[in-house]
């Protein structure tokens, strides 16, 4: 890969033979040293993970460009700001308050969260309202491996969830363009089916900080915003919560947010999407319902009209 | 301002074409050096743009200048064509790069999307400006019709801008700065034909 701008990128770092290498060999002596169960916190702990059915076989976008891309309004609108500002996020500690409608509430710090997680590598496609898309190796765990774990009680009907509000590490906040913290949510049986995963890092690595270290949501069958980033708070909510785009913008963000390509946002088409990686004469390639999850996910919303469920 | 006008007599015209391709030139490398970032279309294509409002601006701030007693008529024309070189740029790529020539979308959105209608108004309206950029076609149509036919200067900068502030998420502040500045320009010539600018400046001015 070419160096941009003459800034060092990802391919300039240690060739991969070499760190796995000495992975393996550090992932060996911690394994010898530490008490069982004992998680580093927000850390990779391995360089190879379980693979999953639910991976794609898609060529994953390259780690230069997923980490150089994103929207985390956070840092501010560019989609360089993130890389260039998230820096300052100091991410351990971290503690995410998990709270309303479970057995087990409280403020669990992230490795207790991580205690125990089945992570694996789940290579999803990952396609932006804006209308391009990636393909990212994310790691992670299913979410509701912890939702279990925590005991969701009879009553909840929504997952609501919450991004850290530091203004003084996350400069986007220093500015009402968005109405903070960050919300986004799900309906039970969203949160709980298995392709929505909590994701603490990309690439076999520990989740590099523009993407929403240290953990963070995705749900590949809907608009990327939905996938929020750096969650401090879980809660199982009787109602429909409220989410920051849907707040911004109810007829442009609708809750579900899921992919369609037959229903356009009002200002643009939803049809087609272009590959980030492609380069100049990628074009575009046809965006497929649900983000190409449909076999999966079609019968979450049976019975429900998509054009008014948006 | 004498010596600024004198200083303004001696630059060539070409020295305005001249500076003004070299944002095209800088696109241009970057292009063939993969120095575009990881979206190189969209880069690509909102640089074009922006300078196309850039020169819009620019063009929209000789008359104003005139009035405070800088001449710089003689470089509008450039710079006027230079805001039309970009936009063409800008529709090519869109078309080409971004839309991948899909022509059935690319219809849709022409009818469907505001933004983009908007945008191609304001692109339609400075053709026939490029086209009679000439002295020839100034003689040719006589001095006041020329000039009422390039009033539509002023539709396409107003288009331009509220193109960018249309397509944008939530409210980031350089479209609307832009918007603002040309909402400024546009406003500044209405008070004058009215004759309300020269009162307002007498009387901050005294």
């Amino acid at each position: 890969m070419t160096p941009r701008n003459g800034r060092l990128g990802w391919s300039d770092v240690t060739p991969k033979a070499h760190w796995l290498n000495r992975r393996q060999i550090i992932g060996a002596a911690a394994v010898a040293l530490s008490a069982p169960g004992l998680a580093l916190p927000g850390r990779a702990r391995a360089a190879t993970y379980p693979k999953s059915a639910y991976s794609t076989d898609a060529q994953p976008t390259s780690l230069e460009d997923i980490t150089n891309y994103n929207n985390f309004y956070e840092f501010g609108l560019g989609k360089e700001d993130p890389a260039r500002y998230a820096g300052a996020l100091t991410v351990d500690p971290w503690s995410v308050k998990i709270d309303g409608l479970v057995d087990k509430p409280g403020t669990w710090d992230l490795a207790e969260v991580l205690n125990g997680a089945p992570l694996e590598e789940r290579i999803y496609r990952f396609r932006c309202v804006e209308a391009w898309s990636m393909v990212i190796p994310w790691v992670g765990f299913e979410l509701s491996w912890l939702l279990n774990r925590v005991g969701v009680q009879p009553g909840a009907k929504y997952v609501a969830f919450e991004t850290l509000v530091r203004p003084e590490e996350m400069p986007g906040q220093q500015t009402a363009i968005l109405d903070w913290p960050y919300r986004e949510g799900l309906r039970l049986d969203e949160a709980m089916h298995p392709l929505t995963i909590l994701a603490t890092g990309l690439y076999g690595e520990e989740m590099p900080k523009q993407n929403g270290a240290p953990i963070r949501l995705v749900v590949p069958w809907k608009y990327g915003f939905k996938s929020i980033k750096s969650i401090v708070r879980i809660s199982l909510v009787a109602e429909e919560p409220e989410t920051t785009w849907n707040q911004q913008n109810s007829r442009e963000y609708g809750f579900y947010s899921n992919v369609n390509p037959e229903v356009d946002h009002p200002r643009w088409s939803q049809a087609s999407e272009r590959v980030i990686g492609a380069g100049l004469f990628g074009g575009r390639q046809d965006t497929l319902m649900f983000n190409g999850y449909a076999e999966e996910v079609a019968s979450l919303y049976a019975g429900q009209d998509l054009r008014k469920d948006y | 301002m004498e010596r600024l006008n004198a200083l303004a007599r001696r630059v060539p015209v070409p020295v305005i074409w001249g500076l003004g391709l070299l944002p095209l030139a800088w696109l241009v490398w970057l292009t063939f050096t993969d120095g575009l970032g990881p979206d190189p279309v969209k880069a690509l294509e909102h640089q074009l743009g922006l300078r196309s409002l850039q020169f819009l601006v620019a063009v929209l701030c000789v008359t104003p200048l005139r009035w405070l007693g800088l001449n710089l008529l003689r470089f509008r024309r450039a710079l006027g064509l230079l805001a039309f070189v970009y936009a063409v740029l800008h529709v090519l790529v869109w078309a080409g790069l971004d839309m991948g020539l899909r022509w059935d979308e690319i219809a849709r959105d022409l009818v469907k999307r505001w933004y983009i209608v908007i945008g191609m108004v304001g692109f339609v309206a400075m053709i026939p400006l490029a086209v009679t950029s000439t002295n020839a076609a100034i003689r040719r149509m006589g001095a006041a019709r020329w000039r009422s036919l390039h009033r539509l200067v002023y539709l396409a900068a107003a288009a331009g801008a509220v193109h960018w502030v249309v397509l944008v998420k939530a409210w980031p502040a350089e479209p609307l700065i832009y918007a603002g500045a040309v909402a400024g320009l546009l406003a500044m010539r209405w008070l004058r034909a009215r004759g309300i600018l020269p009162q307002l400046a007498r009387r901050v001015w005294g």
